[in-house]
């Protein structure tokens, strides 16, 4: 016998020794069913993939003929039907008020439907990609590819009993699930989802969207409250900290916005970045970090999810809510991360526009591309990023974010009056402000941590030492004077 | 016993030990140093400070019941010097035992002693936080003395093992050798040479 | 201008999600910081050292395993260094390297769920922590495929191992270790250059090295404060003399520091993996001992450098197959000792991080 246990003949392909293993590898997969699918199956699904991309050229052909534009079944603009409607039913002589009422319906019942539908199918996408983000598989049971998934969580949910805790304010318990919804409905009104089709576009819009987001506090603080326990109170008066602190930058970000497009509209400051033929992210970089992180410090995403940080305590606010309720609040936490992907996606990234593709696909389709991608980019930051602590939290508003959004807004307001009067191509002028402000963005962040007193933490700096010889607090010394 | 690579002699502790506090030490072995349980404390700090000993860390305490009397163990260890010494304290009253607390020399002592306290019933004077550690307050008895639950003449231990052969004690424990012809081995026993018949201690 | 307010008292446990296990902590706080701290343990409380008084030394063994159940391995190990000496049993050599090889897996499998537990109490969403499960998952696969366990192996043997690995497990075993320092590194990129990690972790919970001396500290805990202590130098058993391998030493006694120490620990152990694989001999896997082994009157303290710390096992022997007194330090009870000093005017999310930066094991606290 060798002495080498590695030089040993090995077996040529050792095949999985447990028993968990081999079942991993003999779950079905998607492409195996397809293989093992019988002839016409197989023979039908390739029918309909043609057909799939059949329909698609004849309404692209359809697109390009012009046959569309501006009729009623433009499908391109849901707010020509709308109008449509509204213009037929005047005609009728019923009055005023019957279009309103009925568009407004329309309107309304569209968003709810949309987000309701949304919350469902986000849940899923949201878990799926958190498990591709965590080498798991995620639900995969309940449905085709576990679509049904949130259905059978909901159902769960509906079914539970709903416990009301020993010394809880009954009344004041049961108002939370729903107060929090309602803004987080509302906050939907004002947002332009093609040029026609918002359904409540006033023109303080931004206004309305500030005002709106920041009735939520109060709804969580009766849930930590009428709780009667430690952790749900912890847990709101977080959320109260951190709402007020980062409301303050998120409204000083936005006055950039309002200083380029010089309005408060929220279909205006879209269409402002359509005929510019840019987004305001490009001009604002500093604007939309703000405007991002101090929103996921909003809406308790990560990385600034102290106020129901899990780890430290339980579920914050809602740790006594069980069933539906509990699930309610889920599902606003959800729908609260959609609507500020579709605040972004207006206010920063162009909105329902895409550099004139808007003239070919339905806009509303790019504006929920937008609001996905902003979505993404949430569960991207939950899978990775740890959170912080809340007095780091803080500081950071107070500190950094709010003089150095204070310091852009000045900056804006000297570019915006530039733009005004300068008489050069609008795209030159954008695109110096651009590079100009991503420049001054790195140096005044540099120069105010510097300011701040804020070193950057060195984990390189902070390696282990690596020895050989054991001892005590001698040879620790030793070891601090050595390197 | 074989004392362990880094133990040192307990004659070799127990000769220093009672040249700088004469009377502290009560006997020793090769293996420990007994101490009189009244200076215990003392005993401790000495060897904690001498860089002689530099017993730096107390690494392991823990209770013996001898039925009519109590012996604390303390392992304690320099890191420095990378040696070992046992300290054996006696505890002669087993109604109502109780000994100096080594928590002010060794802070490590805290959850030990909680522990014996909890288990073994010895009372530690001088500990800032004797509390029962793994039983409520209130719980009847110390169960890791040797008379709890009141056996009366029944001695808790294992004076024979059940499947132990009476005619052969030296029949030796082997599920996977024994009685298994050479055919029948599994491949990984395969290894093992014939003539090998393994070792008995003697 | 100060504001007079009332400490309140906050129930950390039993059930909690970053107590790891059945673990209560009832702090006092002021708003977020912690003024008083009680810490009540014992749900997990099954009376081991009383049982395993009835009981031989080899039926003792499963009960190391349900210990400190993270690192089932180096508790077999611990007990049968002790129990080998106190009956002078040999061991073989080949048993010995195999014992290694098994402890070191077991090493690198409980560091990784340390400090994947640790990052999930600083926040990050489980990613790091499943990340780190899945090298996890394949030394786990590795135990299965030799002793048929998981968690509780009940693989080590006085004078020996039960079993030898079957032939599949080397190739597994080598690719394993080949991929591993790849993964580690990882790893490391994940949270070592992670700013947020980084704020969260250092400068928190810091213990000097004095303190961690005093305090009964062992293990990472104590190499995290920077004292180069580990007793697979200091006093080697089995075969860890033959190896080369370094031990790593943390800077500053914080929580990044136990934790970084964790994972250079892990590449430490994957050396002496691929040393143990090139060197292990041929020959048998352990040594016949007699069905009821009666040591001489006499006692020992063996010890073993597991994951958390010293795991020692005091045994004593009245001549009978069953040891008279059977104490195991915990290093997770141990390790404690300086917690309330840690919690006490800290904020509650860095005490979190505290604990989970000492890594405990409730199974081994309460025994």
């Amino acid at each position: 016998m060798s002495s080498d246990a590695t030089s040993r003949p090995l077996p040529a392909a050792p095949r999985p020794a447990t028993p968990m293993l081999r079942q991993i590898l003999e779950q079905p997969t998607l492409r195996r069913a397809f293989r093992g699918a019988p002839l016409p199956v197989r023979l039908a699904l390739v029918v309909v993939a043609l057909g799939f991309l059949a329909v698609n050229v004849a309404i692209g052909a359809l697109v390009v003929s012009g046959r569309l534009d501006g009729h009623w079944y433009d499908f391109r603009d849901l707010g020509n039907a709308t109008g449509g409607l509204a213009a037929w039913l005047d005609d009728r002589g019923l009055g005023p008020w019957l279009s309103y009422w009925v568009t407004a319906l329309i309107g309304g019942l569209g968003i709810l439907s949309f987000v309701g539908g949304v919350l469902l199918i986000g849940t899923w996408v949201e878990r799926r990609l958190l498990a591709k983000f965590q080498i798991r598989r995620g639900p995969n049971r309940v449905g085709p590819f576990g679509l049904l998934q949130p259905l059978a969580d909901a159902l769960k949910l509906i079914q539970k009993e709903v416990l009301v805790p020993l010394g809880a304010d009954r009344r004041l318990f049961f108002l939370p699930p729903i107060l929090v919804f309602i803004p987080a409905m509302l906050g939907w009104g004002p947002v332009p989802w093609a040029p026609r089709m918002a359904y409540l576009d006033i023109n303080v819009g931004l206004v309305y969207v500030v005002a709106i987001s920041s009735l939520a506090v109060l709804a969580i603080f009766i849930a930590g409250w009428s709780s009667n326990n430690h952790y749900a109170l912890l847990g709101a008066m977080r959320t109260v900290a951190m709402m007020v602190s980062y409301e303050i930058p998120v409204s000083i970000s936005l006055l950039s916005v309002v200083l380029f497009t010089g309005s408060l509209q929220l279909s205006e400051i879209v269409a402002w970045q359509a005929t510019h033929n840019t987004w305001l992210a490009m001009i604002l970089p500093f604007a939309l970090f703000t405007f991002f992180f101090s929103s996921t410090a909003e809406i308790n995403r990560t990385p600034n999810d102290i106020a129901e940080a899990e780890s430290e305590i339980v579920a914050g606010f809602h740790t006594e809510y069980s069933g539906m309720k509990a699930g309610l609040f889920l599902a606003v936490e959800l729908g609260n991360a959609l609507l500020v992907g579709a605040l972004v996606a207006t206010f920063f990234l162009g909105g329902y526009t895409l550099f004139g593709l808007e003239e070919w696909v339905p806009p509303y389709l790019i504006l929920a591309g937008k609001i996905s991608a902003v979505y993404f980019v949430f569960v991207w930051l939950r899978g990775t990023l740890p959170r912080f602590r809340l007095d780091q939290l803080m500081g950071y508003a107070w500190k950094f974010l709010i003089p150095l959004s204070i310091a852009f807004v000045g900056i804006s307001a000297v570019e915006a009056s530039i733009f005004a009067r300068a008489d050069l191509p609008g795209l030159v002028v954008l695109g110096a402000f651009g590079v100009v402000n991503a420049v001054l963005t790195v140096v005044l962040v540099r120069f105010w941590a510097r300011i701040a007193g804020y070193e950057a933490p060195q984990g390189d700096l902070a390696q282990p030492r690596l020895t050989t010889t054991v001892g005590g607090l001698r040879a620790a010394q030793r070891l601090r004077i050595t390197r | 016993m074989p004392p362990g690579s880094t133990q040192l002699s307990g004659h070799r502790v127990a000769e220093r030990l009672n040249g700088a506090l004469p009377g502290v030490v009560v006997d020793a072995t090769d293996e420990w140093v007994e101490v009189e349980p009244s200076r215990l404390v003392e005993a401790l700090r000495w060897l904690h400070d001498s860089p002689e000993f530099d017993a730096a860390q107390l690494s392991n305490c823990c209770g013996v019941d001898r039925y009519d009397h109590f012996v604390m163990v303390y392992h304690l260890q320099s890191l420095d010097l990378n040696h070992q010494i046992a300290v054996k304290a006696t505890v002669a009253d087993h109604e109502n035992p109780a000994l100096p607390s080594a928590y002010p020399v060794y802070k490590g002592a805290l959850l030990q002693e909680r522990e014996v306290y909890d288990l073994m019933g010895i009372r530690f004077d001088g500990h800032p936080d004797l509390r029962r550690i793994f039983l409520w307050e209130g719980f009847p008895g110390h169960p890791l003395r040797k008379d709890f639950l009141g056996l009366g003449n029944l001695s808790p231990g294992l004076a024979r093992f059940p499947f132990e052969d009476r005619e052969h004690p030296d029949r030796l424990m082997n599920p996977t050798g024994i009685r298994r012809d050479a055919a029948a081995r599994t491949a990984s026993e395969q290894d093992v040479p014939d003539d090998w018949r393994g070792v008995a201690p003697a | 201008m100060t504001f007079a307010s009332e400490p309140y008292v906050l129930n950390i446990g039993p059930q909690h999600p970053s107590t790891h296990g059945v673990f209560r902590l009832r702090v006092a706080m002021d708003g977020e910081t912690i003024v008083d701290m009680d810490m009540i343990v014992g749900y997990l409380h099954r009376s081991m050292e009383k049982l395993a008084e009835e009981r031989t030394y080899t039926q003792n063994i499963p009960f190391t395993d349900r210990a400190d159940y993270l690192a089932a391995m180096s508790g077999n190990l611990g007990l049968c260094i002790a129990a080998e000496r106190l009956t002078g049993v040999e061991v073989p050599e080949r048993a010995q390297y195999l014992r290694v090889i098994f402890a070191e897996l077991q090493r690198i499998a409980s560091h990784a769920m340390a400090n994947g537990t640790l990052v999930s109490d600083a926040g990050a969403w489980q990613t790091p922590l499943l990340y780190m499960f899945r090298e996890r998952e394949k030394i786990l696969d590795l135990f299965e495929m030799t002793c048929g366990a998981r968690l509780t192996t009940n693989y080590m043997r006085i004078g020996g191992v039960a079993f030898e690995p079957p032939p599949e497990f080397w190739p597994a075993l080598s690719e394993l270790v080949d991929e591993l320092p790849d993964r580690i590194d990882e790893y490391s990129e994940l949270l070592t250059d992670n700013e947020i990690f980084l704020v969260r972790t250092r400068g928190v919970g810091v213990i000097s090295a004095e303190d961690a001396i005093n305090g009964s500290l062992t293990g990472p805990a104590l190499r995290g404060s920077g004292v180069p202590w580990d007793l697979r130098k200091a006093e080697p058993y089995d075969v860890y003399d033959r190896f080369d391998f370094e031990v790593p030493v943390g800077r500053g006694g914080d929580v990044y520091d136990r934790f970084s120490v964790r994972f250079e620990e892990t590449k430490q152990s994957t050396r002496i993996i691929k040393q143990a694989m090139e060197q292990i001999p041929e020959g048998p896997h352990k040594t016949q001992i007699p069905l009821a082994l009666r040591p001489e009157p006499g006692e020992v303290y063996g010890r073993v450098e597991s994951p958390r710390g010293e795991l020692g096992f005091y045994l004593v022997s009245d001549g009978s197959p069953a040891p008279y007194r059977f104490h195991i330090r915990a290093p997770s009870l141990i390790n404690l000792s300086l917690l309330k000093q840690l919690a006490v005017g800290s904020t509650l999310a860095d005490a979190v991080v505290t604990l989970g930066s000492i890594d405990i094991v409730v199974g081994e606290i309460d025994r």
